[in-house]
């Protein structure tokens, strides 16, 4: 008998790289055996472990919509050990990838509503899944925004997709860099995401509007005051959590937040489930 | 089932230990080693330490070994082939001389690994074992099983429970199939008189502190930053205290040997800073009084409500193995006595 453990990772083929920024990388993964390809199904906001064999896994979201079928991508920061050893990888390489975990973005409760999407560094991957997932179903929302800002211009990510969004008749997208982070030829907002979406919000819906904030800690606590001053409820205020993981299935005890596992319960949670946890993110 | 009484020798459990042997089962059992006792293989019943109070490590290596291969991967060229254990291959364990409160630990390491997403890893090794408990006739200082549910003879959590009712002779309780099967055919196995009294022959222990106000105190306490700073001041966060704990499962998974290496899931403790420590330098639980409330809260708190299972059987190894004495008996009594 030889039984699939819950820690044995599908095998994945790299399929191809883009270099977003000097330390970001997007991979776009097949499945090796392409019966396990066709079989496997996740929905957008869940999270897997990728791994290097023989220096381990780390933990990232799933980049690409679930409307996407045949692959998987996903977006890292060259960090630690991990994720600088898989920088180091090329096409055609084999690593490890478990997953789907967690819980997801409820976008069928979204549905003819306006989304708001605000994002941060390299935060953006969870948000970018979202988001194709619902432009690919566009007709059953109305407006959707896209704030995005990083520290500078090199450090934009999906700079392609940017465009191409930025293109669409049916999307309104509001790029911003922090100040001093713009080159010359920058054409889009420069200021911190809070500061640049309390600006634009006379232009955001705020009534039957969904926001969803991605983002380093400090974006996020100071998104959701504006947020709040928009008149948007804390159950309309989705964000992802990032706290650390091992196992992604509530069982090695890293990830919690009071009772709450990250990998289980979240990584999506509202700020009104927020306001009831305990700070331990 | 319904627990089946029996009286039994020494004699005819040493005459037990050779049929397991036989089948190929092996026996782990309290030993004396120079100056410790602790689960070690055996073969004979004389090999076997039951006087001690406890042993300095628990049997929780039985089934979550400190280190286990979760399996092993080749690569070469690019290409990764994966080889996963093969769970026949596990051996089949008889675990014997255990406490009550060790034997009533596998419902909550079983409550973790099984509770969602079931790891038949562990699963695997719990369905051939077999626990053999054996009552306490003492219990020390650090002990507390009454307080968390358990008993010095309690059933729970074994498949047969001994209660030494005279010089070597023992009262066997059979509980389960397992422990039925444990069994087979010997002979010798005597139907247990009516006037047998267990409870004469058992440690008398009371209840420490009111289970049902920890985890309420707990809450209240959340946010009392001084109250966690206090509880914790000498907490050198060493990780002994999870180690040597029963029912304490964290864990770490690493990968070691380079391309042609295993996995390997080891054991880890939330009492350590790098537990939480994201690769940005951001951690959730910063300092020491966080890591110990964590500790607190699960086990008394967050378990019960996940997993409907208290995360501590009251064995008092962490408290006797602490290297600046704190003792948890100390800790939960001054929880629950908090004032709001
Ligand atoms: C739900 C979730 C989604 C994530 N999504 C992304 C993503 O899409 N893109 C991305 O670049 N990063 C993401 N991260 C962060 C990413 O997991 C870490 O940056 C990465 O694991 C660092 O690994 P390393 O081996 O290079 O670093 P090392 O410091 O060498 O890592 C050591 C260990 O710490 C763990 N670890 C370290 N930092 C973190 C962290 N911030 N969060 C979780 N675990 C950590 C790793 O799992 C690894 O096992 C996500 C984290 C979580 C929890
Ligand atoms: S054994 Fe004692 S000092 Fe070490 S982590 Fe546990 S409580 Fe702290
Ligand atoms: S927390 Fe301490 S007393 Fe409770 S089960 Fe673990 S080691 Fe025993
Ligand atoms: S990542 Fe292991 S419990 Fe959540």
């Amino acid at each position: 008998m030889s039984m699939a453990g819950i820690f044995k990772p599908y095998l994945m083929k790299i399929e191809h790289i883009i270099d977003e920024t000097p330390d970001v990388k997007t991979m776009r993964l097949a499945f090796a055996d392409e019966q396990e390809g066709r079989n496997f199904a996740f929905r957008t906001g869940q999270f897997g472990e990728y791994s290097v064999f023989g220096e381990g896994e780390c933990t990232f979201c799933i980049a690409s919509p679930p409307t996407r079928r045949g692959y998987i991508e996903c977006t890292f920061r060259k960090m630690g050990r991990v994720t600088s050893s898989l920088a180091g990888l090329e096409p055609g390489e084999t690593i490890g990838f478990r997953g789907p975990y967690g819980n997801i973005f409820p976008i069928h409760e979204w549905e003819k509503k306006n989304l708001l999407f605000i994002a941060g560094g390299i935060a953006l991957p969870p948000m970018r899944s979202v988001i194709w997932n619902v432009l690919d179903l566009r007709d059953r929302y109305k407006d959707i925004t896209i704030v995005y800002g990083a520290r500078t211009v090199a450090d934009l990510v999906y700079k392609r997709e940017l465009t191409e969004w930025a293109g669409r008749a049916d999307v309104k997208v509001i790029t911003t860099v922090d100040p001093g982070g713009e080159t010359e030829d920058w054409k889009g907002e420069i200021g911190f995401v809070p500061t640049v979406l309390d600006k634009a919000a006379p232009a955001i819906a705020s009534r039957d509007t969904v926001a969803v904030v991605c983002g380093p800690p400090v974006m996020i606590k100071f998104t959701f005051p504006v947020l709040t001053k928009l008149g948007f409820k804390p159950e309309a205020i989705f964000t992802t959590l990032e706290n650390r993981m091992k196992c992604g299935v509530g069982k090695c005890g890293r990830c919690n937040v009071g009772k709450y596992f990250v990998c289980k319960d979240g990584p999506v949670f509202t700020l009104a489930q927020l306001k009831d946890m305990p700070q331990e993110y | 089932m319904e627990s089946d009484k029996k009286l039994i020798g020494r004699s005819e459990l040493e005459k037990l230990f050779s049929q397991w042997q036989s089948q190929g089962t092996r026996i782990l059992a309290p030993k004396k080693n120079n100056d410790t006792i602790d689960f070690a293989l055996v073969t004979t019943l004389a090999e076997v330490s039951l006087d001690q109070v406890q042993t300095v490590q628990s049997a929780k290596t039985s089934v979550f070994p400190r280190v286990e291969e979760l399996f092993s991967f080749t690569s070469r060229d690019g290409r990764v082939v994966i080889r996963e254990r093969d769970r026949n291959a596990l051996p089949a364990t008889v675990l014997f001389g255990v406490r009550p409160c060790d034997a009533a630990a596998f419902a909550a390491l079983k409550a973790i690994f099984t509770w969602d997403s079931p790891d038949d890893l562990f699963s695997a090794r719990m369905e051939k074992m077999t626990v053999i408990a054996v009552s306490c006739a003492r219990a020390d200082a650090y002990c507390f099983c009454t307080s968390v549910g358990g008993g010095p003879g309690a059933t729970a959590g074994s498949d047969m429970l001994l209660t030494e009712t005279g010089p070597g002779e023992y009262l066997a309780e059979i509980v389960s199939e397992k422990g039925l099967m444990a069994v087979g055919e010997t002979s010798g196995l005597r139907p247990c008189p009516a006037n047998v009294n267990k409870e004469a022959h058992l440690a008398k222990l009371e209840p420490a502190f009111a289970r049902e106000k920890v985890a309420p105190a707990l809450a209240r306490l959340f946010d009392d930053a001084a109250f966690w700073a206090e509880q914790s001041l000498r907490c050198l966060g060493c990780g002994a205290c999870a180690y040597v704990c029963p029912t304490c499962a964290c864990f770490d998974i690493q990968d070691e040997g380079g391309g042609s290496g295993q996995r390997l899931r080891c054991w880890d403790s939330c009492g350590f800073g790098l537990f939480t420590l994201h690769t940005s330098g951001h951690n959730p639980r910063p300092v020491q009084s966080q890591r110990w409330r964590q500790r607190l809260m699960h086990k008394f708190a967050y378990m019960p409500e996940r997993q409907q299972v208290l995360g501590c059987v009251g064995c008092g190894r962490c408290s006797r193995a602490c290297p600046v004495d704190m003792n948890i008996l100390e800790h939960v009594r001054s929880i629950t006595e908090a004032k709001p």
